[in-house]
């Protein structure tokens, strides 16, 4: 058995280091000299991933706020919300009696925008724009991203996606409402809804800059991943992090543009008449020159993009769990490996499992088969991470941070929703369960709580190298514990309503005698959205409190993480390292290895050590 | 731009440790990431053009007819047609275009290799003749458009290049039946009416079947010419209709089948065949037009000797190189499915 090894961090970087020559060509950054190439216009990735995460939970807030409005008038429809009409102005409609109600068209807004910026503004930007422009660099010991200049591009053209969907909410006839999916003929006929006009216009523009956006972050992460890390970082010593980021990159890739096919084809539709995705159809009783058209194409080139997207969203957040759980748990994640495998084997299976989200919309049923099969098949790489999470926690000397305890809320989570996944993906059972808040239950919890839960166990634990200063854990555990019983409280009752067949995207039930006494159970769900929307307000304060008030840093590396960027200062500058980039000699996984309690990348390989993988 | 991030170009060998192109610190395609940047962007620029191409399987599959493309794509400027047997050229000025923008592909290669030579004047050469042949072939497209658009009227949403599907006669002005035969599969053009000559032939067209032969709608017998100021519009008459928007429909009798004996008038073709076509060879247009563009830019800094102080050399014709064979890719296919197929 190999003793004990002892090392001298900065002895050891310095002289085994990999010179780069960086600080030859770089006397005194240029880049950031003044505040507004620091702070706003700045191609450091460090700084980029601060604008995407605080872009990322402004967008939450709105979205998050927007779901209470229409949980409200779920679960209590019939009170009055006159006391709205401050915010939402006309949309609120007051009757005589002094009563307001949320008008229909602008429930339906609602939902679709919830939609729309949850999962792209929040989930993907948010989260894989963050954690891909913090860690990758760190992560793999390189200076910047490949073109810091397309890096700081990237967060601008989702800046400006951002800013033509939010002045879209202040349109007269409202933002586009039907649906975030943006199926025809609602999407295509600007006269199908009040939404359908302007609204649809700036969201499809918004839609195309979130694309450039991506495809400018992804181009960049893969590049850099494959072509920039440090000397010895192999592929198979790379954190499941980068792993993770590295397959949504490519998921991104080869997704996004698909999508903007199909949204050019919508504009075409919609502005020159052509019939691509419409056909015979009336609206208001006069019949339209189309002809020819298939609305099912276009929900093929939607959910093309559509289903990769999940995984888009859900990656980064396993990738970053993976991380939390063995930093936290003091142990080599279980099954390295097969991570990686089941990593690659998820990004390539969500290509080919998009039709599952069709059953029920006229596809061939012979066609459904196939789409089964492999949406099942991909519960066995699924399976196998919550098998290799767990098995990381079983034994471990688990040290209950905040950052830990939403990391095993993800496992908890991802298990929970991805069952009710197996269900979804049969076709027969589709015929029942599709549209109803089966579906809501099942999506909510799999790729949106759990996916929450990753960026959440994401920014509690790196929190630190962002700024500096850590988060407040008191807050930081109330905030787990009341949205972990939270979300279950929203979620797991719909579960119920759906098998019901209480049908999802109703403004209301009361003229439904059959789902009458769902509305004590309505009533609950709201008010627990309620109290979680709270305790997401009291992460924001925590949040931005710890950035100037939190306790400080006061060494490199306060969990005892492998990884290289606890090696960097703690406020480092662009570049990340003052001297030498740190040399890798072994895995990101070494904890508890022959009597230490880690042993950094950094660090060679002792005499008689074997290399762990 | 990118140059403030340092390549890890040159790899240090140490003692015990494996060194190869994957183990950091090194570029494992040797590709520097400007070049593996561009592949990713024309990786991802496939899969928007594969969108495209399966919107037009689905809509050409749900369509009973479609146009056959010798048909269709019989003319060329000049009157050039004229000289073909039947005055028809079909799919000849397409094979031109194409040609042009195949060769450009190859001058490029030219240039990039000249890049590797440090030959300025030489990239600047090859880069010039690429330059012509871009701008040649959206010369030509935008004569095909200009002819499609003005002289065939077809537009996003209609489209004139009909299929028949019976077997029929057509009539004469005094309802008796013409020696004028068809069979399925025959193509036909509705022309405007008083816009009967011109690009669009006006000869019964070759259709792309062998022994077949197509039809052009417009009777040849009358009065073009001085026609343009009097176009008719919305008259029914035994042997044609003329619809609202003055296209002269010929009516037909049906001589096989189920429907034998009754009259019927040609119908436009499947709407999507327009408005595909203008979408996807626009776009690919757009590529093209973006590709001279940036080959003129990169040009002119190639020739102002920018790229000689620079310590990757020419990889920036290198990068547009790779765009511009990519594009070339794209119209292969687009060339099949809009041309061939």
């Amino acid at each position: 058995m190999a003793s004990v090894t002892t090392y001298d961090e900065d002895l050891l970087i310095k002289e085994q280091g990999y010179d780069d020559h960086f600080h030859e060509h770089h006397h005194g950054d240029k880049y950031q000299s003044g505040f507004i190439t620091h702070y706003i216009f700045s191609m450091d990735h460090k700084i980029i991933a601060k604008q995407f995460l605080i872009t990322g939970m402004f967008w939450a807030l709105i979205g998050a706020a927007m779901s209470i409005i229409f949980r409200l008038q779920l679960g209590f429809p019939e009170e009055s919300m006159t006391w709205l009409k401050p915010i939402l102005g006309k949309w609120i409609v007051v009757n005589d009696a002094g009563i307001g109600t949320l008008a229909p068209e602008f429930y339906y807004a609602l939902v679709t925008m919830h939609g729309t910026i949850i999962v792209f503004f929040v989930l993907t930007a948010g989260l894989s724009g963050t954690f891909s422009n913090l860690l990758i660099p760190l992560q793999i010991g390189a200076r910047d991203m490949a073109s810091p200049m397309l890096n700081m591009f990237s967060y601008w053209f989702f800046f400006l996606a951002g800013l033509v969907m939010f002045l879209s909410l202040f349109l007269s006839t409202g933002p586009f409402s039907g649906g975030w999916t943006a199926y025809p003929p609602l999407s295509a006929l600007p006269q199908a809804s009040s939404g359908s006009g302007a609204g649809m216009t700036m969201w499809i523009v918004s839609m195309v800059f979130f694309v450039v956006s991506v495809l400018l972050g992804g181009i960049n992460y893969i590049t850099t991943v494959l072509n920039l890390r440090t000397k010895g970082m192999t592929m198979w010593r790379m954190p499941l992090t980068i792993w993770a980021f590295f397959v949504t990159a490519i998921l991104g890739l080869l997704s996004f543009p698909v999508l903007v096919s199909g949204l050019l084809l919508l504009t075409l539709d919609r502005s020159l008449g052509t019939s691509f995705y419409l056909s015979e159809i009336f609206v208001n009783g006069q019949a339209l020159d189309f002809v020819g058209g298939s609305p099912i194409l276009y929900q093929h080139l939607f959910w093309f993009l559509g289903h990769p997207e999940v995984y888009i969203i859900i990656l980064p957040a396993m990738g970053l769990v993976s991380e939390v759980l063995s930093v936290h748990a003091r142990k080599p994640i279980f099954g390295y490996k097969a991570m990686v495998y089941s990593i690659l084997a998820i990004g390539f299976l969500s290509f080919i499992v998009w039709a599952h989200h069709m059953f029920m919309s006229g596809v061939n049923p012979f066609i459904s088969n196939f789409f089964v099969i492999f949406t099942l098949i991909i519960a066995v790489p699924s399976a196998v991470k919550v098998f290799n999470w767990i098995t990381t926690l079983y034994g471990g000397n688990i040290r209950f941070t905040s950052a830990m305890l939403f990391a095993i809320g993800f496992v908890s989570m991802f298990i929970s929703g991805g069952l009710t996944g197996i269900f979804l993906g049969n076709s027969a059972i589709d015929i029942q369960m599709h549209d109803t808040y089966f579906v809501v239950a099942h999506f909510h919890i799999v790729m949106g709580i759990a996916a929450f839960f990753g960026m959440f166990a994401g920014i509690y634990n790196w929190f630190p190298k962002m700024y500096g200063r850590f988060m407040n854990e008191t807050l930081g555990r109330i905030h787990f514990w009341g949205t972990m019983i939270g979300a279950y409280a929203i979620f797991w009752p719909m579960h119920y309503l759906g098998m019901a067949g209480v049908p999802r995207r109703y403004y209301k039930f009361d003229s439904f005698d059959t789902f009458s006494h769902f509305a004590d159970m309505n009533k609950f769900i709201t008010i627990a959205a309620i109290i979680v929307f709270a305790l997401q307000v009291l992460f924001v304060i925590n949040f931005f409190y710890s950035i100037w008030y939190g306790k400080k840093m006061t060494t490199k590396n306060p969990w005892g993480a492998t990884t290289l960027e606890w090696t960097t200062p703690i406020n480092a500058g662009h570049g990340n390292w003052e001297g030498n980039i740190p040399t890798v000699h072994r895995w990101a996984y070494d904890y508890g290895k022959d009597g230490n309690e880690f042993i950094p990348q950094y660090v060679p390989l002792g005499e008689n050590e074997e290399e762990s993988h | 731009m990118a140059t403030d991030t340092v390549l890890h170009d040159d790899v240090h060998h140490k003692d015990g440790e494996n060194t190869d192109a994957w183990s950091g610190a090194a570029q494992p395609f040797e590709v520097s990431y400007g070049k593996l940047m561009m592949w990713y962007f024309l990786l991802s620029d496939a899969f928007t053009f594969a969108g495209f191409l399966i919107a037009y399987g689905t809509l050409r599959f749900s369509s009973p007819t479609w146009p056959v493309p010798d048909f269709v794509f019989k003319t060329a400027p000049f009157g050039i047609h004229e000289w073909f047997p039947g005055g028809h050229a079909p799919l000849i000025f397409v094979t031109f275009m194409s040609f042009l923008l195949i060769i450009s592909s190859v001058t490029m290669v030219r240039a990039v290799q000249e890049g590797h030579r440090e030959n300025k004047n030489g990239v600047v050469y090859w880069m010039i003749l690429t330059i012509i042949g871009g701008a040649g072939f959206l010369g030509c497209q935008a004569w095909e458009w200009t002819n499609l658009i003005a002289h065939e009227h077809m537009t996003v949403n209609r489209n004139p290049f009909g299929t028949h599907i019976d077997h029929g006669v057509y009539l004469n002005a005094d309802g008796t039946e013409s020696s004028d035969i068809f069979k399925p599969g025959d193509s036909f053009l509705i022309h405007k009416d008083g816009h009967g000559h011109g690009h669009g032939g006006d000869h019964g067209a070759e259709a792309g079947h062998g022994d077949g032969h197509g039809h052009d709608a417009h009777d040849d017998g009358h009065g073009h010419g001085a026609a343009h100021d009097n176009i008719r519009k919305d008259v029914d008459l035994k042997h044609e209709y003329v619809d609202k928007e003055g296209f002269v429909h010929r009516k037909y009798k049906v001589t096989e089948g189920r429907d034998v004996g009754v009259v019927k008038q040609e119908a436009f073709g499947p709407k999507s065949f327009g408005a595909l076509f203008f979408f996807i060879t626009g776009f690919h247009g757009f590529h093209v037009l973006s590709g001279v563009v940036f080959l003129i830019i990169i040009c002119l800094n190639v020739a102002s000797g920018l790229y000689v102080k620079r310590r990757n050399g020419y990889e920036m014709v290198e990068k547009i190189g790779l765009y511009w064979h990519f594009v070339d890719l794209v119209w292969v296919f687009v060339f099949l499915v809009f041309y061939l197929l």
